[in-house]
């Protein structure tokens, strides 16, 4: 009896599989685009081996003054040495520990809402959108039940920007909402009223409103009276975030088919049943990206606070770049504030994405 | 941003036109004593003259001055808190009423002192604009200049003066024109422009910046004045004596020779009639101030006299090594003088 063996397969053609014919499809697919790799190739060649060797392999990572640089490449040093200020400000360093709580129980307070299985979902939400804030300005600013007060004029860097965003973001978000549904509403007098405020505040620039706030407004309050000048920034950061996100909003509710409000008037649901129940949670969903868009905007928009005299993460990477001891190092201080807020705008779109892909339910086109 | 530039310069303007002098004789000093704390309005990261070192502490000249306003008022140099000012604010700051002196940076010219509602209080520090070029072009005058690549901050008034400075010579120039001083201290070092020009005590700071700083040198020539001091509110002559009388009294100090260190023994053993006045074991120096006896002692007992406190944040003492120029005494070649005590 025979027996009959098969050949070993044969290798599939490198030509067709594997990394090589991935190559010839994508990057040297013609004439025409091999120019463009080798010379894509050519710029990176060009700049990444100087980048690397500046900030890495050249680089000065220990010390405590600048004489540990040797300034061939990058030194850290300075970054090290002023890691406390770059983060805190100038809260106090004994009482930087508050500042850490807080951040760890917003981690540890929201980590329920990302469970699926957790079921009591909205009412714990709820609970904590109201607890946490109060929270957190207890720790934060304390003066009240034996925490002693840190004044806002102590606060500043990485801390100050987020305290900033966040709440001009939880401010302007509900806000925004109605405002849109102000817009849209049959009552003339609301109507002109949500108009106005976002037209006002759409067309004038941040740095104006901020400016104003800090120099216009002192001069009406009677002397003596002061308001901070961190709650000032505050509230009109979340009024000028507002109205781009009343926008937004009313984009995607402008989306929403007319049936929809039909349907929900033929089951006798009311105007805030039909917008809360129907509309709005279709349409929010619409317009995550624009939303995030304007927030991740916002971080960024942070930084003009310096115009009045508040110093956040930016401006406090500048400051530090004014000490005799440290000139000269404003090229480590911009690098690396540029890592840090890319880390905090990328992961703001990573989440958004997240939250598009949870929240689809096929209408995604 | 131009644009955004013009819209808050009108808005100062307007701001500052609509402002009455609402200060009274004697209400500052009578506030600050009842806050227990002098409010001071300081810039926002300026080598030498405010900034904030590794521990949060301020320091700089002007910083000085703040401390020295607070340890004649409350014979304890820390009673003081600051407000990092942006030029644009800084004004209105002191109008207001948030911040009881202004000690910024600030040049003392005619409309400020006439039209912004504010009174300078004397001079910290005779600045004046200058140029900064590469040894190797083996320039040792501004005067022979002529043809040459000159960075300049945008809009600020050092573009008028250079213009004027190298007309009025017969020379020719080609500006370039940078938004920050990193950028043009980058600039200069590669060689893109000959001369750095801005106000000394800044060129010093940006000479630190280059990666071989000992290559470049100040010109000894200065086109412009710039005297630089702390101002207050107008209409509250108390407390614009006090302020003034405190850099006097610095000044004083360094020349009739009581230091930090020997103020407290000086105080006891002096001799010297004009030395006790000034401290306060003769006289009534500080009871016309309405201030304590020995204010001055604790002026120089805890931020020093004039000569120290230079020293230490723009001179030798320090990185920027400037040279006390014309900001020595008046004995001494310079042009810091002060009243008499009597």
């Amino acid at each position: 009896m025979t027996t009959h063996t098969f050949k070993p397969d044969m290798p599939p053609p490198a030509l067709t599989f594997g990394p090589i014919a991935w190559m010839r499809a994508n990057l040297f697919s013609g004439v025409f685009n091999t120019i463009l790799t080798l010379i894509g190739l050519y710029l990176v060649w060009l700049i990444v081996p100087p980048l690397l060797e500046w900030a890495i392999f050249k680089a000065d990572w220990v010390g405590t003054t600048r004489a540990d640089c040797s300034r061939e490449g990058a030194c850290w040093v300075f970054i090290s040495d002023r890691f406390g200020q770059f983060m805190y400000g100038f809260y106090p360093a004994e009482l930087r520990w508050r500042v850490d709580l807080t951040v760890i129980l917003a981690i540890v307070g929201a980590a329920p809402l990302f469970f699926k299985r957790f079921a009591p979902k909205a009412k714990y939400g709820i609970a904590f959108l109201v607890i946490y804030p109060i929270l957190a300005y207890w720790l934060l600013h304390g003066g009240f039940l034996g925490l002693e007060q840190v004044p806002t004029s102590q606060w500043g860097g990485l801390m100050l920007t987020v305290v900033i965003a966040a709440v001009g973001i939880a401010g302007a978000l509900p806000l925004g909402i109605l405002l849109a549904l102000g817009r849209r509403s049959n009552m003339p007098a609301i109507k002109v009223l949500s108009v106005t405020f976002i037209e006002f505040w759409r067309g004038v620039p941040l740095i104006t409103v901020l400016f104003m706030s800090s120099v216009m407004l002192p001069l009406f309050l009677p002397e003596g009276l002061s308001l901070d000048k961190l709650l000032r920034a505050m509230v009109m950061v979340i009024f000028f975030e507002a109205a781009y996100i009343a926008e937004v909003v009313r984009g995607g509710m402008q989306a929403i088919p007319k049936g929809q409000y039909e349907a929900a008037a033929a089951m006798g649901l009311g105007y805030w049943r039909t917008m809360s129940l129907v509309i709005l949670p279709q349409a929010l969903k619409l317009v995550i990206p624009g939303i995030v868009n304007t927030f991740i905007a916002l971080f960024k928009d942070t930084s003009l606070v310096i115009i009045i005299g508040l110093f956040d993460f930016l401006n406090s990477i500048k400051r530090a770049t004014a000490d005799p001891a440290w000139l000269g190092m404003s090229t480590e201080g911009y690098v690396f504030a540029a890592l840090v807020y890319w880390i905090f705008c990328f992961g703001m779109s990573r989440y958004s994405m997240h939250l598009e892909n949870k929240l689809n339910t096929g209408h995604k086109r | 941003m131009k644009m955004v530039k013009s819209t808050l310069a009108v808005l100062t303007t307007a701001a500052v036109l609509g402002v009455s002098s609402f200060a009274q004789a004697g209400a500052t000093l009578d506030a600050v004593q009842k806050k227990g704390f002098v409010q001071c309005g300081i810039s926002d990261g300026l080598p030498g003259f405010s900034y904030a070192d590794a521990k949060g502490q301020y320091k700089g000249i002007d910083v000085d001055v703040c401390r020295a306003v607070a340890a004649a008022v409350f014979g304890d140099a820390s009673k003081v808190k600051f407000s990092p000012l942006t030029a644009k604010e800084r004004f209105t700051a002191l109008q207001s009423g948030e911040v009881d002196v202004l000690s910024r940076n600030t040049t003392w010219t005619s409309s400020r002192d006439a039209a912004m509602g504010l009174n300078f209080t004397g001079v910290t520090y005779y600045d004046g604009q200058g140029f900064l070029v590469n040894k190797k072009l083996g320039v040792s005058s501004a005067k022979e200049l002529d043809g040459a690549t000159v960075c300049i901050h945008a809009g600020t008034t050092t573009e008028l003066n250079l213009s004027d400075y190298f007309r009025a010579n017969n020379l020719k120039y080609t500006p370039i024109t940078y938004d920050t001083s990193d950028e043009s201290a980058k600039s200069v070092e590669s060689g893109r422009c000959d001369v750095l020009t801005s106000d000394q005590s800044q060129l010093y700071a940006q000479r630190i910046k280059l990666a071989a700083p000992d290559d470049y040198v100040v010109l000894p020539e200065v086109i412009s004045k710039e005297p630089l001091g702390p101002s207050v509110r107008q209409g509250d002559e108390e407390w614009f004596d006090i302020v003034r009388w405190t850099l006097f009294a610095m000044v004083n100090a360094e020349e009739l020779g009581i230091t930090s260190k020997n103020v407290e023994e000086t105080a006891k053993s002096t001799k010297n009639p004009d030395i006790a006045r000034l401290l306060g074991t003769e006289g009534e120096f500080g009871k016309d101030l309405k201030l304590p006896k020995d204010w001055v002692v604790k002026i120089v007992k805890e931020v020093g006299n004039y000569g120290e406190v230079f020293d230490r944040n723009v001179g030798a003492g320090s990185e920027l090594k400037i040279e006390r120029g014309l900001n020595a005494l008046w004995n001494k070649g310079g042009l810091q003088y002060a009243p008499p005590v009597r």
